[in-house]
C-alpha cells in the first residue's frame, strides 16, 4: 500500500473515484481560446487593409500572367526584324502594345518573358536561401558547439558590402542564371539562418512549449501548431522580399556588364537596353520599368504587410 | 571599455585577414588572359605568354603568391594595373581617386544623417498623417525599385529641369550637388524608417505616459526623452551604412563619370583588369568591416547600459 492509498483508506474515500485522465484532444483544446486559429487571424489582419488586398491581387495577376503569357501569345520575344520600318516603333502604332526596340523586337512580349525570367530567378534564389538558411539555422540553434563558428561566419559575411560580394562572384564565374543564384545565395542564407536560430532558441524553451509538453501534446501537434507558424510566415515573407532584391541585383549586374547574357530576355537586360536608348525612345525604358515597379513594389509591400500580420501580437 | 574595443579591433583585423585570403584565392581561379593587354595576347606566342606570366609570378603555388601579396601590401604595393592604366602602379591610381570618392561618400553620409533623422522625427511626430504617408511611400519606392532606374531618371530629369550639367565637372560646383544627394537617397530612407520605428516604440513606454500625465510639454518629451532613447539603437548602425553607400557609388560614379573608386571598379570589371579589381574589392570590403567596427565602438560610448567586457554584439542588421 502506498502512502496516498493509506491516507485515502483512513479518510474513507473510494479509490475507484480517482483514475488517471487519458490525453483527450477535444478537452485539451478547451483550455485555449476556443475559436482562435493562427492562420485565420493572420489572414484577417492582413486582408483588413484595402492596400494589402489590392497589392495582393496585383501581385498574383502579374505573376500568373507572366507565366501563362507564352501560352496565350505566339509572339517570339527574340525575333529580329530586318525591315527598318518596324524598328523603334512607338507604342500603339499597329506594332505592339509597348512598341518595338532597335531590332524590331516586340517590347510587350519581351516585358512579359523578362518578368517570367526574373521571377523564376527570384524564386530559385528564395528556395535556396530559405532551404539552406533553415537547415543551418536549426543546427545553429540546437548544437551549442556550432554557435561560435557560425557567429564568426555571420560576422564576416555581414561585415562586407553585399554589392562587393555580388560583383566579385559574378566577375569570377561566367555571367549567367546560376552565377546570379550563387552570388545572391552566398550571402542571403546567413540572414535566414540567423532568424531561424533566434526563433529556435526562443521557441525551444518558451513557456507555451513547456506547457504543451507537460500536457502531453503529441510532437506532431507541437510542431504544426507551436513551431511551424513562426517559420512558415518567415518563408513566405522571405520569398516575397527576394523578388525586389534579386531583380535589383540583376539590373545592377547588367549595368556593370556581369548580368544575364544579352540574349536572355530578362527585366535587367530590358532596363539596361532601354536606358541606353532613353533619350531618343523613352518608351523603351518606361514600359518595362512600369511593369517592373508594379512587380517589385507589390511583392515588397505584400511581404512586409504579411510579416506584420503574421506576428501574433498584431492579432486582436 | 578599452578591453572591449581592443578585442573588437582584433576581431575586425581577423575578418580583414579572412577576406584578403578569400578574395585573393578566388581571383586565382580567373583565366590568365585577364593579365594581358588585348593586343599583347594575340601578338605573343604561347612561350612568350608563359614567360610573361612567370615574370608576374602567376605560375607559382597560390599560397606562395598570397604570401608575396600580403608582404607587398604591407609595404603599400598593390601591384600594377594591366588593362585600365597599363603598367601603372595601383597605389598611385588609388591616391588619385580616393579624394573624389571620400568627399562624395562623406558628404552623402552627412546629408543622409541630417535629412534622414529629420524625416524620421517628423514621421514619428505626425504618425499616420500626411508626412508619415509621404515618407513611407518614399521609403518603399527607394527600397523596392532598383536603384539604377531612379538614379538614372533623376540624372536625366533633374539636370534638365534645373539646367544643371549632366556630368561631373570638377570646376563647376553645381555639378557636385546631384551626385552627392543621389548617393544619400537609400541611407535617408534607412535612417528615417528606423528612427521612426524606434521613436514610436519609445513613445508607447510607461515612463513617457507618466511624463505626459505629469504635464510635461510634448516638445520636451519628444526631444529630451523619446529622441534620445530612440537614437541609441540607431547609433550602432550609423557607420555601417557605409555598406549602402558603396553599392550606390558604383552606379553614381559611373553615370556621372566621377573619377572615383566606384566608377573605377565598374570600368576595371568591364576591362577585366584582375589586379585592379582585386585591390578595389579589398578596399571596399575593409571599409565595410571598418564601418561595423566603428558602430560597435560608438554603441559602447553612447549607451551606458552596455555591460563592458561581455560580448555586446548581439543584433544583426535589422
Amino acid at each position: 500500500m502506498t502512502a496516498i492509498e493509506n491516507a485515502m483508506a483512513k479518510i474513507d474515500i473510494d479509490p475507484a473515484l480517482f483514475e488517471r485522465a487519458p490525453f483527450d484532444a477535444a478537452n485539451a483544446e478547451r483550455t485555449g481560446y476556443e475559436r482562435y486559429s493562427y492562420w485565420r487571424s493572420t489572414m484577417r489582419t492582413f486582408l483588413k487593409s484595402p492596400v494589402s488586398r489590392f497589392l495582393l491581387v496585383l501581385m498574383l495577376v502579374l505573376t500568373l500572367f507572366s507565366f501563362i503569357y507564352p501560352l496565350l501569345s505566339s509572339l517570339d520575344p527574340n525575333v529580329v526584324s530586318l525591315d527598318l520600318a518596324t524598328w523603334n516603333q512607338r507604342p500603339g502604332k499597329g506594332h505592339g502594345i509597348f512598341g518595338t526596340d532597335p531590332l524590331g523586337r516586340d517590347i510587350w512580349a519581351r516585358t512579359w518573358y523578362g518578368t517570367r525570367t526574373s521571377l523564376t530567378l527570384a524564386f530559385v534564389i528564395a528556395f535556396f536561401d530559405v532551404g539552406i538558411g533553415m537547415i543551418a539555422g536549426a543546427l545553429w540553434g540546437y548544437v551549442k558547439k556550432l554557435d561560435r563558428i557560425m557567429t564568426e561566419i555571420y560576422n564576416v559575411l555581414t561585415n562586407i558590402p553585399q554589392t562587393v560580394f555580388l560583383v566579385l562572384l559574378a566577375y569570377i564565374l561566367r555571367p549567367g542564371f546560376w552565377t546570379i543564384v550563387l552570388a545572391m545565395c552566398a550571402t542571403g542564407w546567413i540572414g535566414v539562418a540567423r532568424f531561424v536560430r533566434n526563433k529556435v532558441i526562443t521557441l525551444r524553451d518558451s513557456e507555451f512549449n513547456v506547457a504543451s509538453r507537460c500536457l502531453g501534446t503529441p510532437l506532431k501537434r507541437i510542431i504544426s501548431m507551436n513551431i511551424l507558424p513562426h517559420i512558415v510566415s518567415l518563408v513566405i515573407m522571405q520569398i516575397a522580399l527576394t523578388v525586389p532584391y534579386s531583380i535589383g541585383a540583376e539590373v545592377f549586374l547588367g549595368f556593370i556588364g556581369l548580368g544575364l547574357p544579352v540574349k536572355t530576355v530578362s527585366l535587367g537586360n530590358l532596363i539596361n537596353l532601354g536606358k541606353n536608348n532613353f533619350l531618343l525612345y523613352p518608351y523603351q525604358l518606361a514600359w518595362p520599368t512600369l511593369v517592373l515597379s508594379a512587380v517589385t513594389i507589390s511583392f515588397y509591400i505584400v511581404g512586409n504587410k504579411f510579416a506584420d500580420a503574421s506576428d501574433p501580437r498584431n492579432h486582436v | 571599455m578599452k578591453a572591449y574595443i581592443v578585442k573588437r579591433f582584433f576581431e575586425s583585423l581577423l575578418t580583414v585577414f579572412f577576406v584578403v585570403v578569400a578574395v585573393f584565392m578566388l581571383l586565382r581561379f580567373m583565366p590568365t588572359d585577364g593579365y594581358f593587354d588585348r593586343d599583347d595576347y594575340t601578338e605573343m606566342s604561347e612561350a612568350a605568354r608563359n614567360a610573361y606570366l612567370r615574370t608576374l609570378g602567376l605560375t607559382d603555388n597560390p599560397l606562395v603568391q598570397l604570401g608575396r601579396f600580403v608582404v607587398n601590401l604591407a609595404q603599400g604595393d598593390w601591384g600594377r594595373s594591366i588593362t585600365v592604366y597599363p603598367r601603372t602602379s595601383i597605389s598611385e591610381i588609388l591616391l588619385e581617386k580616393i579624394p573624389y570618392s571620400l568627399s562624395f561618400g562623406l558628404s552623402a553620409i552627412s546629408i543622409s544623417i541630417v535629412l534622414g533623422l529629420l524625416m524620421g522625427i517628423l514621421m514619428a511626430q505626425y504618425k499616420d498623417g500626411i508626412v508619415d504617408g509621404v515618407g513611407t511611400a518614399y521609403v518603399v519606392l527607394v527600397r523596392a525599385i532598383p536603384s539604377l532606374i531612379y538614379l538614372f531618371l533623376i540624372q536625366i530629369w533633374v539636370t534638365k529641369l534645373l539646367g544643371w550639367p549632366m556630368l561631373f565637372n570638377e570646376r563647376n560646383p553645381v555639378s557636385w550637388i546631384l551626385p552627392a544627394i543621389s548617393l544619400a537617397l537609400p541611407n535617408i530612407a534607412w535612417y528615417a524608417i528606423w528612427l521612426r520605428r524606434f521613436m514610436v516604440d519609445e513613445e508607447n513606454k510607461d515612463y513617457i505616459k507618466f511624463a505626459v500625465s505629469k504635464g510635461v510639454p510634448r516638445r520636451t518629451i519628444m526631444f529630451k526623452h523619446v529622441l534620445r532613447n530612440a537614437a541609441v539603437p540607431l547609433v550602432q548602425y550609423l557607420p555601417s551604412q557605409i555598406l549602402l553607400t558603396v553599392g550606390g557609388s558604383l552606379i553614381i560614379e559611373s553615370i556621372y563619370s566621377i573619377p572615383g573608386l566606384g566608377g573605377l571598379l565598374v570600368y576595371a570589371i568591364r576591362q577585366q583588369d584582375n589586379p585592379l579589381v582585386q585591390a578595389l574589392v579589398l578596399i571596399f570590403s575593409v571599409l565595410g568591416i571598418f564601418g561595423v567596427f566603428m558602430g560597435d565602438v560608438l554603441m559602447v560610448l553612447v549607451d551606458p547600459r552596455i555591460k563592458l567586457g561581455k560580448a555586446a554584439k548581439s543584433g544583426g542588421h535589422a
